[in-house]
């Protein structure tokens, strides 16, 4: 692994490896001493872009378990408000001497583009690239799927997870339909077919309009949020409406099987795509999500700032 | 290639480093009457370590406290070589005040145990470490030895040291695997 860019880079071997890795960061993450010698004097770079609390920290968190030093850097507040470009400013970083660099952006393909283009030399891990990808995401939540549905196992093979909402506008869901299909689960999306991309059709999922007719055969339940920031157009009538055919209230949450889990990558509008009933029930593995987060980013980052110096 | 220890021989060195163990005196302030804890490292530390402990065991009548010691997050070559995906450290008891015997099968330059003295400090402070291995083939670059020796058996750089072990690989034995001349070790 060189880079984290798109999920679908991903082969079955290596990412059952990451998941493996993240098993054992998490251990580590049990005991009273947290911090690792293991990528002590390397700088890790978060170029972000776009406004982020989850990521941006538990990528700070995983970075500083691992003893690398952390260079945190918003737009806002930095040249970039002043018009510098990203080139202009990944070169600054490789300045100052980045050995990885952790990007959000709100351009899809920005962290293409900076793996590809001799800016920087380090490794870089693709933290949201616009409605593209987000593959630490997907590795988070993969992995609490496993630990939650086939404890013991390699992979996801035999579940069947659904994904629901706003598939159009989620980075999210991209990095979900290749990583969970790649690793043996069966996805199904759901969506108005406002919300449903281009394209979809030949992604390795299945298609649906109606949540209803597929609940009942689902292992797992992922909520999207509904993102109104990046909406311009209309593509529902109503929240109401919305909320209605394809929010998970409490009489959808009872049509599910018993060991069926919820997740939703956060940030939740409450009573609009999920319930309150849903969010925090038994079934919610919402705050595992956060909680994962740390030991899954912490093993992204061991695998790709180790062992790449030849020698 | 040349067998130094067979299936047997293995057996006997175990009996013999367990003897050592049991025999060792503890220092003033450990904790529990001076029983160690075995830490093996992984791979085949850990079945060593299994072994000693039923042995310390038969020789005693003293249980033994065994635990499984992942080293490879505090190895100081993560840089250059190709990582290996860490294994599941398995430390279910305090090493605090305990005597450690560390387990391992082959000391070769003493890197691996200078990275596990790191990752026994992250789980506490022992009263004492001490090292035990199947095979110590020479060649330190740093500052190490070890107590308990199964075979001591000079090697050339070059040489390989395969250790199976049954659980791990089937078959107990060691064996030096000298180079080919096409470069690497092959049997």
């Amino acid at each position: 692994m060189r880079h984290l860019l798109s999920t679908a880079d991903l082969d079955p071997a290596a990412a059952v490896r990451v998941l493996d890795t993240a098993e054992h960061m998490a251990a580590t993450q049990e005991r009273e001493q947290k911090k690792l010698p293991a990528l002590r004097g390397r700088a890790v770079v978060n170029l972000f872009y776009e406004d982020s609390t989850r990521t941006r920290v538990s990528f700070e968190a995983a970075a500083k378990r691992l003893s690398a030093d952390v260079i945190t850097f918003a737009a806002k507040g930095s040249s970039v408000s002043k018009g510098e470009s990203l080139k202009d400013t990944a070169a600054t970083l490789q300045a100052l001497g980045a050995d990885a660099v952790v990007v959000r952006h709100p351009a899809a393909g920005a962290a293409y583009r900076l793996a590809t283009c001799g800016w920087v030399t380090g490794p870089v891990v693709n933290a949201g690239d616009g409605q593209h990808e987000h593959p630490t995401q997907a590795l988070v939540d993969a992995f609490s799927l496993r630990r939650r549905l086939c404890p013991g196992a390699r992979d996801l093979a035999g579940t069947h997870v659904v994904i629901v909402g706003d598939v159009l506008h989620s980075r999210v869901a991209r990095s979900d339909v290749w990583l969970l299909s790649t690793l043996g689960a069966r996805v199904t999306l759901v969506a108005p077919p406002t919300l449903v991309p281009l394209g979809a059709g030949s992604w390795p999922c299945a298609v649906s309009f109606d949540l209803d007719e597929v609940l009942p055969d689902a292992d797992a339940v992922m909520l999207l949020r509904v993102q109104s920031e990046r909406m311009t157009g209309q593509f529902f009538p109503t929240a109401r409406e919305y909320t209605r055919r394809y929010g998970l209230d409490a009489r959808r949450l009872r049509a599910l099987k018993d060991h069926a889990a919820v997740l939703h990558p956060g940030p939740m509008n409450r009573g609009l795509e999920i319930s309150a009933e849903a969010a925090d029930g038994p079934r919610s593995l919402v705050l595992d999500q956060v909680s994962n987060g740390v030991a899954v980013r912490m093993a992204v980052l061991f695998l790709l700032l180790t062992g790449n110096e030849g020698g | 290639m040349t067998t130094v220890l067979t299936g047997s021989d293995v057996t006997r060195a175990v009996t013999r480093i367990a003897h050592q163990i049991a025999e060792a005196a503890p220092p003033p302030d450990a904790a529990v009457g001076g029983h160690p804890v075995l830490l093996g490292i992984h791979t085949r530390g850990v079945p060593l370590a299994r072994r000693l402990a039923a042995e310390y065991r038969r020789i005693t009548g003293r249980e033994v406290a065994v635990g499984a010691l992942d080293i490879t997050l505090y190895r100081d070559d993560l840089r250059r070589t190709a990582t290996r995906t860490p294994g599941p450290t398995d430390v279910p008891f305090p090493v605090e005040d305990r005597v450690v015997v560390l387990v391992d099968d082959v000391l070769f330059s003493g890197r691996t145990v200078r990275a596990a003295l790191d990752a026994i400090r992250d789980l506490g402070r022992p009263a004492a470490v001490r090292l035990a291995v199947l095979v110590d083939r020479g060649h330190r670059r740093l500052p190490v030895r070890a107590d308990h020796v199964g075979r001591n058996q000079p090697t050339s750089l070059d040489e390989h040291v395969r250790v199976r072990l049954a659980e791990v690989d089937g078959t107990d034995g060691v064996e030096v695997l000298q180079p080919t001349p096409a470069g690497g070790a092959s049997a």
